[in-house]
């Protein structure tokens, strides 16, 4: 049996609750009901799964799902070693096995096939079929499915299939508001507020212009990025053309917004 | 001056200075001059003596020499008086400026107009030659000019078909007597460029040639623009929609006004319902880029809509105005430094810094002054004035702004009991001190007062005057360039296109159109079935596939062989590559739409309608990214792009709203359409553009009378598509076109079109095509 201490979340992670949602994530694991969280990419979604993980002293096993996965790598394989074949558990199983909170990153970026696995763990059956070993496992008391997913990817091509949408509950995550992001980044970093306000503000810039030419506007970790830097004794405008700007984009008119905002409120 | 006649004399200037000092009287000399002259002409002697102390104090000796005798060989050309009192009066000032060695280059340029038909020109040549010299303060730069105007000269003259060379350049003349307000925006190779365009555009038509040298005709206007120094507004209209949307969340119209033609009353920026109005450039000043000027002036009008409320004005005085007005102004731009610390630094590097002692109360009215000193004093905290009332006010007006919120109306008290306090006599004088006063980045605050007494304020006030921060819709206009086939050269910003959301009307409308064609879909459906696999490509590190990958098996093998976890990913298999096609549909959405299709009860609208709207559902089955635009136009002041989908949008019922409510009007500019909708289309990431365009004529429009013109602007457009990696296709609804009689739907678009002949089947004509096209 696979030890779960391993999976615990030792020390308390910081976590700014925006606004019930620790309250509503408490409800719906004490019914076992599957959490869909939805959001703009660095918004503090993986970090809340963490937090409530610790907070319900829970085992955790994340998996970041790409394109590539397929449900073997999710539910286990047979592995051949001198003896001959050894099965191995992927890690939903050892979820369902031990009782852990399973949460499945960007599950849309996962291949069609690949989500259909967890619809049997998802209603009241919280079965998983180990159809190449024979098992049929139930899953255990304290085991939760939590999926993430970013609404501003999908395309047509990449979307949940409605069928595995309507097995969730679901928490709409945001950018949290600028005294809250604030909070929340000079805790992360230690940076001095003041400072950090001045980061937020430019975050708001990048996100006023989304639709504008930006896809996503700038994200609390990039935020955190940057507050980091600063504290690295990184100047703050160097700082924020570096975490803020250049990553989000290419495009000339946009940057040299942005870059104009960095100079207007950092001097 | 009365007492001097007219006698022949051979005595020279150096003598006759020489003479002056000695013996000679100042009358006697200037009749020397005046005989070495040797005219008549009345009008001359009038302005000789202050011509010649003007000469005398500006020329050496052999420079006055040089300059009767230039004067007295203009006075012979035979074009009367008016030459030579040009020559007269321009010359000393035109020598200070770029020396007196450049007379010999003017009097060849004389020369040479004299000689050829042009003579009409000297004239004004020679009445614009000091204010040009001023701008151009060389020798050099001045032959440089001459030699442009020699260039316009030849080129123009005599050339209307089949004459000789009998005929003046017609715009010479115009030309020069622009020349000075030109040089004042453009350097001379501006300029240069600037003539090459009238010329090569122009030289067939004398009058729109005329109008061209004489700024009259809007290209002209337009490409003096473009070949002006510093930022242009039009450039940079979507950095600026950005810096308002990002940095404030305001968004408005920007429309340019002209700074070239109004030298004398420099326009101030403002704004009303129609928009905010900006220079139409901004150059460099004291380090601050242009386009940090038109950032200045954005924020600042945007502080305006944010915080300012109008105050009544018929209470107060003009001077009590004028204060409100600085310290209103310098609230605005604390709060906006509050919200960007970086704007202080713009802001002080824009606003002037009087002189503390630089007007004179004794003699001048100094209450701008003043104000602007004060206006300093409150953003800048280095301002280092001594005036005990100012320092006062400015601390007053700190503790003010130390409240948790402050009005319009707060600090108008403080301006009030400024202006009582430090009041002068003086400040009532006409002479009004206004050097180093204006603040240029703020607006002409018309927005700042409203009148009890109506209709003194041609401009009525927006009842809703604060603006609070919101999503905006609409955006300012984009301009294309537009292609004559005449001169076969673009005319530079020549339309604007405004895109805009189109309206909506009923969903439902729509998918009972699309219940309508039932049967028709089912057959597409099948057809899109399909379409949709293409070429295969293979998937390796597959556990599970359809074949054995040799190279990973063996290396599995080893692997386990040798004791090592061998992957067991080693199966392949195959997957069918998506298609990667982006689609734009352009509608036509002009008047002729409105018409009933020949054998139909519907009009060409209606059948578009439901042709589109299947299509579009084809489209969305596919999955293939697609956008949908319409556009007409009402001169190309005027070309409306409405938007129907965007590429990231779903056909969902918002769109299908959309389409639901389509109309037609107005005319069909093709060209700019197919430009804006190119500006989309090639932003896709796909690897096959096709870009549709569903249209019932020819292109055409109510300014352009020549229909080749938009045809072959048209035709340009489809050549920069296919530059663009875009594959345009017409599908031409026009019913008078049989096969064969299609001459301009070819003319533009080569091969790639098909004229739908019976229009009530292009329902089901457009999605098949639509198909083929794309198979
Ligand atoms: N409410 C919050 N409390 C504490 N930290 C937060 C909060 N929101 C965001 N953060 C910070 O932002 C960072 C990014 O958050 P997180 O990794 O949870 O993003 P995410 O939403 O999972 O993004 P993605 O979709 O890209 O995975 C965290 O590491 C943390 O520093
Ligand atoms: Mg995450």
């Amino acid at each position: 049996m696979t030890d779960k201490e391993q999976y615990k979340i030792q020390a308390e992670p910081f976590y700014q609750q925006q606004n019930n949602e620790v309250a509503l994530y408490e409800a719906a694991y004490r019914n076992r009901l599957p959490v869909m969280v939805k959001g703009p990419t660095g918004c503090g979604k993986s970090r809340f799964i963490e937090y409530m993980a610790w907070k319900l002293g829970k085992p955790l096993i994340t998996v970041a799902c790409n394109e590539d996965m397929t449900a073997s790598d999710l539910v286990g394989r047979y592995l051949l070693d001198e003896g001959g074949t050894r099965w191995l558990d992927g890690p939903l199983t050892t979820a369902a096995r031990i009782g852990a909170i399973c949460y499945l990153d960007e599950i849309v970026e996962a291949r069609q096939d690949t989500t259909v696995v967890i619809h049997p763990l998802t209603d009241h059956r919280r079965t998983l079929p180990l159809d190449k070993k024979g098992e049929l496992i139930h899953a255990h008391p304290d085991f939760q499915l939590v999926i993430s997913y970013n609404p501003g990817y999908q395309t047509l091509m990449k979307d949940l299939k409605q069928s595995t949408k309507q097995r969730f509950t679901a928490f709409d995550f945001d950018y949290p508001d600028a005294a809250l992001e604030t909070e929340i980044v000079a805790n992360e970093t230690g940076l001095a507020s003041d400072t950090v306000a001045k980061l937020v503000k430019i975050g708001n810039v990048a996100r006023n212009l989304k639709g504008h030419g930006l896809d996503e506007g700038i994200s609390t970790r990039l935020l955190v990025y940057a507050a980091t830097l600063i504290k690295d004794n990184v100047s703050p405008v160097d700082a924020c053309r570096m975490a803020l700007v250049r990553p989000i984009t290419d495009d000339a008119d946009i940057r040299e917004t942005l870059d104009h905002a960095i100079v207007a409120t950092f001097t | 001056m009365a007492a001097f006649r007219a006698r022949p004399s051979k005595f020279l200037a150096k003598e006759a200075a020489v003479a002056m000092n000695n013996t000679l009287s100042r009358d006697q000399q200037l009749e020397l001059y005046w005989t070495r002259l040797d005219t008549r002409f009345p009008q001359a002697q009038a302005v000789f003596e202050d011509c010649m102390t003007e000469a005398l104090a500006s020329l050496s000796s052999e420079g006055v020499d040089a300059y009767l005798e230039a004067a007295r060989a203009i006075g012979k050309l035979g074009r009367g008086v008016e030459p030579m009192l040009a020559f007269l009066e321009e010359w000393p000032a035109t020598a200070l400026a770029v020396g007196e060695s450049a007379l010999t280059a003017v009097m060849d340029t004389i020369r040479v107009m004299q000689k050829s038909p042009n003579g009409r020109a000297i004239d004004p040549f020679i009445r614009t030659l000091a204010p040009v010299a001023r701008r151009l303060q060389s020798a050099e730069l001045l032959e440089e000019y001459l030699e442009i105007t020699q260039n316009l000269m030849t080129r123009t003259t005599g050339s209307i078909h089949g004459h000789h060379t009998t005929f003046p350049s017609p715009g010479l003349p115009d030309f020069l007597a622009q020349a000075p307000n030109l040089l004042g925006q453009l350097t001379l190779s501006g300029m240069k460029n600037w003539v090459d365009y009238g010329i090569r555009n122009y030289n067939n038509h004398p009058e729109r040639q005329k109008d061209y040298f004489s700024l009259q005709s809007a290209d002209s206007r337009a490409v003096l623009q473009r070949e002006r120094q510093g930022t242009l507004l039009v450039d940079n209209e979507r950095n600026l929609d950005l810096y308002l949307r990002g940095l404030w969340q305001d968004s408005e119209h920007l429309v340019p006004y002209s700074t070239a033609f109004d030298q004398i009353r420099k326009p101030i920026p403002y704004y009303d319902k129609l928009g905010i109005r900006l220079p139409d450039v901004c150059e460099d000043q004291n380090g601050i880029r242009g386009i940090d000027r038109y950032r200045a002036i954005l924020a600042h009008i945007v502080g305006h809509r944010r915080w300012s409320e109008a105050q009544i004005a018929d209470n107060w005085s003009p001077f009590q105005r004028m204060a409100v007005e600085f310290f209103e102004d310098c609230r605005i731009d604390t709060l906006l430094i509050r919200e960007y610390p970086g704007m202080r630094k713009l802001f002080l590097a824009l606003h002037p810094k009087p002189q503390e002692n630089a007007c004179d109360p004794e003699t001048t009215s100094c209450l701008r002054h003043r104000l602007a000193m004060l206006s300093r004093a409150l953003l800048d905290p280095d301002h280092g004035y001594t005036d005990a009332d100012l320092n006062e006010f400015v601390a007053r007006f700190h503790a003010l702004m130390e409240q948790p919120a402050t009005s319009t109306n707060e600090v108008a008290h403080l301006a009030l009991s400024y202006v009582a306090r430090t009041r002068r006599q003086s400040d009532q004088f006409a002479k009004v001190h206004f050097d180093n006063t204006v603040v240029e980045y703020r607006d002409d605050n018309r927005q700042l007062w409203k009148f009890i007494e109506a209709g003194d304020e041609e401009e009525a006030f927006d009842e809703q005057r604060k603006i609070e921060p919101q999503e905006i819709q609409g955006l300012p206009p984009r301009h294309y360039p537009e292609w004559d086939y005449v001169s076969q050269s673009y005319r530079p910003d020549w339309v604007s296109v405004y895109e805009s959301l189109h309206s909506s009307g009923n969903a439902a409308d729509i998918d009972r159109l699309l219940q309508k064609h039932a049967a028709l879909a089912k057959q597409l459906k099948k057809m899109l079935d399909a379409l949709k696999p293409q070429d295969k490509v293979r998937i390796r590190y597959q556990e599970e596939g359809s074949e054995l990958d040799l190279d990973v098996a063996i290396r599995s093998l080893i692997d386990y062989k040798s004791g090592a976890n061998p992957d067991p990913r080693i199966n392949m298999s195959h997957r069918t590559n998506g298609r990667s096609i982006a689609v734009m549909l352009l509608l036509d959405l002009s008047e002729s739409l409105n018409e009933k299709a020949a054998g139909s009860e519907q009009t060409i609208l209606e059948l578009s309608q439901e042709a589109v709207s299947l299509l579009a559902w084809a489209i969305d089955k596919l999955g293939d990214p697609f956008a949908i635009a319409g556009f007409h136009s009402n001169t190309r002041h005027e070309v409306r792009y409405q938007h129907i989908k965007g590429y990231s949008e779903r056909w969902d019922d918002e769109v299908k709203a959309r389409l639901a409510k389509m109309e037609a009007g107005y005319s069909t500019r093709m060209g700019a359409a197919m430009r804006h909708a190119a500006h989309y289309l090639s932003a896709q990431k796909a690897d096959k553009k096709l870009m549709l365009i569903l249209t019932d004529g020819q292109p055409s429009d109510v300014d352009t009378s020549d229909d080749r013109l938009l045809i072959e602007d048209a035709r340009q457009a489809v050549k920069e598509l296919d530059q663009q990696g875009i594959f345009p296709y017409c599908i031409s609804l026009d019913a008078r076109l049989k096969a064969g009689d299609d001459d301009y739907v070819r003319d533009i678009f080569g091969q790639h079109y098909t004229i739908i002949d019976h229009i009530e089947r292009l329902p089901e004509r457009l999605p098949k095509l639509f198909m083929a096209l794309t198979k």
